[in-house]
């Protein structure tokens, strides 16, 4: 029988191997094993020269250092084509990171960060002790403590109107409260979507299928005008409040669909033998599967906490002036105009927002890595 | 003889009701619902206190008040004079416009960036990898911001328009090629450049601080003998493609449909145009004056809005794509090779339909993402259904109750459309197994 897909003739040999080690070997491999490989590679080189040099020579080689107006930031003064005008940065510094947070207060504001890295960071490191503690102290004090420093009020601290603030201080106050809020609601709402019971389940797929079926920015419309007027009259909410309410309810229901999928990932084995040793449903969550859930989804958490913090951005849209916000304020200077200072401000808010944003994806990678490893 | 307390029926220990697990959780659920309907109740008669309060109309009536206010683009024909129930729905429209042009251009260029990153070339793998890293790791606001104030914004006046096209790289890479003259060499490359410059002409599209002006599509008489062939052609190729299938599972020969398919649709409409005279062209934007005044001109929001968002959303789409083709397991591949498949064939057959099962899932969410990040339209003024409806329509008639409940009834709508038909979806395409 002939089966017109069978080869007949035999196929020809391969050619010998080309040499496959040492460094020119791989290069060639790499970026010279064909013409149409040369051909990637060319383009490749062109895009990345198109790209990099202007770039370089914007921020470091044309760019301008010092200087204390505008006019020190121009062709004509300086002589040569400019680049990034960095005094422009450096005059504004101190409102993109604090607002309009009185002066001589600010130590109070770096206070906060530097307490808040103090704790973070041992809390990240997965080699570090006492983990328990430090995230307590982290979820339940330290937003306590934090709230006091910047609002102030007692303790012989001025207080301070949240509409003074802004900058990268309300950038990190938004995004630290979604972090703070939104894990312990959304391990909540990812084990109501869980239960067995009706009424509890259905309100959590409603609550979670909502928020994250509409934008953010419609939910801070909604915290900023329709909240209230869903409250008594003569309660007033603070404009930044209103906003921090909408962002952790949002960041919430994405927490809970992250925590669901580590619940999801504990085979029920686990609680049948919390069942057996005669534990109850809080001990069996809270002592077997939630350690293992919660430690399996860290690159997802991490994950939903970069979305926060790209995503705070949004509150400038409702009057809040973020860093973003700031920069953009900024930008209205008539003292500081020049053809590149919007240039300039978007390469440093770049930059900073890639700093924080690569930072935490690194770390997600890591402890990706060091999860698999434990295995 | 056995004991007498095992032969004593045994009863259950008496406890407290709360110990029965079905009571139990009939309670907290009542409580639970307690809160949330009194609640509701109170956030309810707070809202009607607020707004007889604050003399805020209620209702849907508003929908046929006059706006009066101008919208800088309209898919439909809007004035000032029309009503808000008009305004929602050119609103409407501009959203999905820019949807769905982004969803085109995001998937386009997020396979491309996401294959490339996949690439053997270690130089455009790493270059893959460098534009998803930075573009994925900045707010998309910034991004919408950026394009729109600093690069839209230092655009030059439209008579010194930027053209976008082959022409003004190939000029761009000939300057570049003259750098070669410092080291003594002739400029052939150059030359070689500019004259393929010269005839390919100026280019089609160009960009201004007016936005962008792209060719205008026209017909000329005898159009409709191209359209007819297009349909020829497609209908052919449909019965082609049954014969083909047909003879494949009968004898094993396969036919290579794909190159014929193509041939066909878009050779037979050509020669038809070919024969009548090429009815059909895009007309070059015409400088005249201070301004074009021919060719479709697009709004500076709307290209700004579109750039961020596909780009934007590419970088995610790229990573999709890049972890679905990575998924499919490597014996796969090498299964397909030792059958004798080509390597397009491993990946036509083998790799892509292993691969798309595990890219879909996550490709929709992306394309729903896009929608709703589509909304931040309103930091730039793009006039999209969140920009008017809920921007100055909420703001000259303070209803903040009924516009964003229908703005988030909308953008539900579409989430939950969207979720439902990737569920059905991946319903029919998931591992059929017992």
């Amino acid at each position: 029988m002939s089966v017109a897909y069978l080869r007949r003739a035999m196929a020809e040999p391969e050619p010998p191997p080309v040499a496959s080690h040492g460094v020119w070997a791989r290069t060639r491999e790499r970026l010279f094993s064909g013409p149409f490989n040369i051909a990637l590679t060319v383009v490749s080189a062109i895009v990345i020269a198109a790209v990099a040099i202007p770039l370089l020579r914007f921020l470091v080689i044309d760019a301008v250092w010092d200087g204390a107006s505008r006019v020190d930031c121009l062709t004509e003064t300086v002589g040569r084509p400019v680049g990034a005008c960095w005094p422009f940065i450096g005059a504004k510094f101190t409102q993109l990171v604090y607002g309009f947070y009185p002066w001589g207060q600010h130590w109070r504001v770096d206070l906060t960060f530097v307490l808040g890295a103090v704790l973070l960071v041992p809390l990240l490191i997965p080699r570090v002790p006492w983990k328990l503690a430090n995230a307590i102290l982290f979820f339940g004090v330290y937003p306590i403590v934090a709230f006091y420093l910047l609002v102030g009020g007692r303790f012989g601290l001025d207080h301070v109107e949240t509409r003074s603030w802004g900058g990268l201080l309300v950038t990190l106050v938004v995004a630290g409260t979604g972090i703070v809020v939104s894990l312990p609601l959304g391990i909540l709402l990812a084990l109501g979507r869980r239960s067995q019971m009706p009424i509890v389940h259905s309100l959590s797929v409603v609550f979670i299928e909502f928020w994250r079926g509409v934008p953010l920015i419609t939910i801070l419309f909604f915290s900023s005008y329709m909240l209230p007027l869903f409250l008594p009259g003569t309660w007033t909410l603070d404009a930044l409040l209103r906003v921090l309410i909408g962002t952790a309810l949002f960041a919430s229901a994405y927490m809970a669909e992250v925590v669901r999928a580590g619940l999801q990932a504990i085979p029920r084995g686990q609680i049948e033998a919390g069942q057996a040793i005669g534990l109850g449903y809080w001990r069996i969550m809270g002592l077997i599967v939630m350690p293992q859930a919660l430690r399996l989804v860290i690159p997802g958490i991490v994950n939903t906490f970069i979305g926060l913090f790209k995503d705070t951005t949004l509150v400038l849209i409702v009057a809040i002036f973020d860093f973003l916000g700031q920069m953009r304020a900024a930008f209205a200077d008539p003292n500081w105009a020049t053809p590149n200072t919007l240039f300039t401000g978007f390469a440093f808010a770049g930059i900073v927002y890639f700093l924080f944003c690569f930072g935490m994806s690194r770390y997600s990678l890591f402890v990706e890595r060091w999860l698999k490893r434990g295995r | 003889m056995q004991p007498a307390s095992i032969q004593r029926p045994i009863s259950a220990p008496r406890a407290s009701l709360m110990r029965d697990p079905r009571l139990r959780g009939l309670f907290y659920q009542v409580v639970l619902l307690a809160i949330v309907v009194g609640v509701g109740v109170e956030f309810a008669l707070n809202a009607k206190a607020n707004l007889e309060a604050q003399r805020i109309a209620t209702g849907f009536g508003f929908l046929d008040n006059t706006a009066g206010f101008g919208v800088n683009q309209a898919l439909i024909p809007y004035q000032e004079s029309d009503s808000y129930g008009r305004v929602f729905l050119v609103g409407l429209l501009n959203t999905l416009l820019v949807a769905v042009l982004g969803i085109v251009f995001a998937t386009v260029l997020g396979f491309a960036v996401g294959i490339a990153r996949l690439s053997s070339n270690w130089l455009l793998a790493k270059l893959a990898g460098a534009y998803v890293e930075v573009i994925r790791n900045q707010p998309l606001l910034f991004q919408i911001l950026f394009w729109y104030l600093a690069v839209l914004g230092a655009m030059p006046p439209p008579r010194q328009s930027v053209g976008i096209g082959l022409q003004p790289i190939l000029l761009w890479l000939a300057d570049g090629a003259g750098a070669l003259r410092y080291l003594g060499l002739p400029n052939t490359i150059g030359d070689g450049l500019r004259f393929a410059a010269d005839w390919i002409g100026p280019p089609m599209i160009y960009l201004n601080n007016r936005g962008m002006v792209l060719p205008e599509p026209a017909l000329h008489a005898g159009a409709s003998v191209v359209g007819i062939a297009l349909i020829a052609a497609i209908v052919a190729t449909i019965a082609l493609r049954i014969w083909a299938r047909r003879r494949q599972t009968a004898t094993g020969r396969p036919f290579p449909m794909l190159a014929v398919g193509i041939a066909l649709i878009v050779g037979l409409p050509m020669l038809a145009a070919f024969v009548a005279g090429s009815p059909f062209a895009f007309e070059r934007p015409v400088l005249r004056g201070f301004n074009f005044s021919s060719g479709i001109r697009l709004i500076p929001e709307l290209v700004a809005l579109l750039i961020a968002l596909s780009t934007y959303t590419a970088a995610f789409i790229a990573e999709i794509v890049r972890a679905g083709i990575e998924a499919v397991a490597k014996g796969q591949t090498e299964a397909a090779q030792a059958l004798g498949l080509s390597r397009a064939q491993a990946l036509r057959f083998v790799v892509i339909p292993q691969a798309m099962r595990v890219i879909i899932p996550p490709l929709t969410s992306q394309y729903l993402n896009l929608t709703k990040n589509s909304s931040l339209a309103v930091g730039i003024g793009y006039p999209d259904l969140f920009a008017v409806f809920a921007g100055t329509t909420l703001n000259q008639t303070g209803q903040a109750i009924e516009i964003l409940g229908i703005t988030m009834a909308v953008y539900l709508v579409l989430s939950l459309a969207t979720s439902a038909a990737m569920n059905a979806y991946n319903a029919r395409i998931a591992l059929k197994e017992r």
